[in-house]
């Protein structure tokens, strides 16, 4: 895929409405739930209203806190579960119409823990020639040299086709995971989370076998981290997700230079540091995270804001536009919003 | 990483490509290592084996036709209590060779093991699988029949229907097959649903697999340890339960030679010639502790990785 080449390793624009490989639109997730036989019910919503955009070839970096909609975010797009409400649309046609099959040859997920996404009581070479078999494509001997290519490609050697995963170590496995979402040559890889469970040592192995995949193969990356160096280092933009909603928007360096809303400035101020003298950052977030059952009134994130002021607990936050095609979902910069326009 | 733990690992990741993982022979190499080292099962399995042997071959080694009776020789005492050799472990009250209807015996209560045993376990994996995988309203009709199955009581409930259908062999054995499946059902239901939320399902459901698929070939080979575990538990159930019916008359029908039966017909010689019970009551229990060592074992040894 040439397309490949014309992607630049910075930051991505904004991406136009007809270029868009995957694109949200007004995504909505929620779940009944009860507690107990004769408990109420009650409604959680993971993902509030999403809009969200993915050209060819960009990684957009999606971070937040565990239970912020991350990983449902994730399911919807893999058809894993279907949203409450809005559109998903791949290749500019809606998710909801087409075959599942269709959909798993374009989108494949790469998952967190290495030691569960692969079945035990399967060798190397069922694992990844799964995908082919479901999938009718080629015979024995074509599936068997397209396995040892991925194999090769993803930097194991053929002779672990025979082995089972416990007979890999953590970042072997995480290795043949890569190969068995790659074997179909998809489009858009969702990485949920795929080095959070590693070494850190193994983490930089497998970040940049995921970057160098993806200008090889011209991949589109939705990359799901709570690590905010992980996303630097391999995103080309970022969205900040807090409690279902994603409240800022931006290119990474951007991002990470001049971070707008107050979740993600506490975000970067509680990345710890490697001098023990600096102790544990204060990010001034206080309380522990909210109830998604019972979210707060007006923005969800006033309670834990250090900057919040008079509209923040009743008034829902405007989303303001910003000058790189971001957008920031916040009170503070409602005035210059309002100047711009 | 579970490298310094896992002694099998000796790749390293460092180099970006990896070194030679031992493969193949080097599982069953380990495999057949653990085999060996678990006392318990080879214990379970050596006992089961000889107790299979015997009854297999009964026709063979039994000295004497197990229903021939000879009042001449009643109640006859084993060799080690002073008896002959003409009768091993001597006669009973009518004069029928002992050691004959012991090893006659032991093919009921393998028979009935083993049927009971399988027919319970088809229903009761269907039902556990079913429940697990697809949870909801299928979850709840489920659960409603296990709780229903618990609160009957066995015993009770299989006397009743042998009363009612007449004893023998084919009727207790599928009382108790219909019967048994409980454990089954519960234990496979947890199972499936502590395996459905493995990635490893869901990159099969991403894949596009269908959910016959992924039950076949994703989940049952996972529930394969626990199965037997619950199998074999199961089967030394049915086996006492037999004899239990047996004991009460209920079971296997005289002359047919029983384990049960055995006991029951030495009870009233229970006070002079005690070893008419416990020779068939020793022959019980070794066969069920055989059975639940050699499940226990299999167990540990099939699945190393639940024990890391």
């Amino acid at each position: 895929m040439s397309a490949a080449d014309a992607v630049p390793l910075s930051e991505t624009p904004p991406v136009p409405e007809d270029e868009a490989l995957l694109r949200l639109k007004e995504v909505s997730k929620s779940y009944s739930i009860r507690r107990g036989l004769f408990g109420e019910r009650k409604t959680l919503t993971a993902v509030k209203s999403v809009d969200l955009a993915l050209a060819r070839g960009e990684v957009l970096g999606l971070v937040g806190e565990s239970g912020c909609g991350k990983s449902t975010l994730a399911k919807i797009l893999l058809g894993l579960e279907a949203p409450t409400s809005g559109d998903v649309l791949v290749g500019g046609q809606a998710l909801a119409g087409q075959d599942r099959t269709k959909l798993a040859r374009r989108i494949q997920p790469i998952f967190q823990d290495p030691y569960s996404s692969l079945n035990p009581r399967k060798t190397v070479f069922d694992i990844v020639s799964l995908p082919l078999r479901i999938h009718g494509i080629g015979d024995g001997p074509s599936r068997q040299k397209r396995v040892t290519e991925i194999l090769d490609i993803v930097g194991l050697s053929k002779r672990v086709t025979r082995a089972f995963p416990n007979q890999l170590s953590g970042g072997q496995r995480q290795r043949v995971a890569i190969a068995r979402a790659l074997v179909m040559k998809p489009e858009i890889v969702v990485c949920d989370e795929p080095t959070s469970a590693l070494d850190v040592s193994v983490q930089s192995q497998i970040l940049n076998l995921l970057s160098e995949l993806r200008r090889e193969f011209g991949l589109t990356y939705l990359f799901i981290s709570h690590d905010l160096a992980v996303v630097q280092h391999l995103a080309t933009r970022v969205a900040v997700m807090y409690l279902g909603r994603i409240v800022e928007e931006a290119g990474v360096d951007e991002l990470f230079e001049t971070p707008r809303h107050p979740y993600t400035r506490a975000l970067l101020d509680s990345v710890l540091t490697p001098d023990a003298s600096l102790g544990v950052p204060d990010t001034e977030l206080g309380a522990a995270f909210p109830n998604p059952i019972d979210p707060p009134s007006g923005c969800a994130f006033h309670p834990r804001c250090p900057k919040r002021f008079a509209p923040c607990d009743h008034e829902f936050p405007p989303t303001v536009p910003t000058k790189n095609g971001g957008f920031v979902e916040c009170h503070l910069y409602r005035e210059r919003a309002g100047a711009s326009q | 990483m579970s490298a310094a733990t896992d002694a099998k690992d000796l790749s390293s990741d460092t180099t970006g490509v990896t070194a030679d993982p031992p493969l193949g022979p080097g599982r069953m190499a380990a495999l057949r290592g653990r085999i060996f080292g678990h006392a318990g099962f080879m214990i379970g399995a050596g006992v089961l084996l000889l107790i299979v042997l015997l009854a297999l071959f009964a026709p063979l080694l039994a000295p004497h036709d197990p229903y021939a009776q000879n009042l001449m020789m009643r109640m006859k005492p084993p060799v080690f209590l002073g008896g002959t050799w003409e009768h091993p472990l001597g006669t009973d009250l009518l004069g029928r060779d002992f050691l004959s209807r012991l090893l006659y015996g032991a093919r009921v209560s393998l028979l009935i093991g083993i049927v009971a045993a399988l027919i319970s376990g088809v229903i009761g994996t269907t039902m556990g699988v079913l429940a697990g995988y697809f949870d909801g309203r299928v979850d709840a009709v489920v659960t409603f029949l296990i709780n229903c199955r618990l609160a009957m009581p066995v015993v009770l409930v299989a006397l009743a229907i042998v009363a009612v259908f007449g004893g023998s062999l084919t009727v207790v054995v599928t009382v108790l097959g219909l019967l048994l499946w409980d454990r089954f059902a519960v234990v496979m239901r947890a199972s499936t649903r502590q395996i459905r939320s493995r990635e490893y399902v869901t990159a099969a459901r991403a894949i596009g697999c269908s959910v016959p698929r992924i039950v076949l070939t994703e989940i049952m080979p996972n529930l394969f340890n626990n199965l037997i575990v619950v199998a074999t538990l199961e089967m030394a159930h049915a086996i006492l339960l037999e004899a239990a019916l047996s004991f009460l008359g209920l079971g296997v029908q005289p002359p047919t030679p029983s384990w049960g039966l055995m006991v029951s017909e030495g009870k009233q010689m229970l006070l002079f010639n005690p070893w008419m019970i416990t020779i068939p009551g020793i022959a019980l229990f070794a066969l069920v502790l055989a059975i639940n060592l050699l499940g226990d074992g299999l167990r540990d040894v099939t699945a190393p990785e639940n024990r890391n």
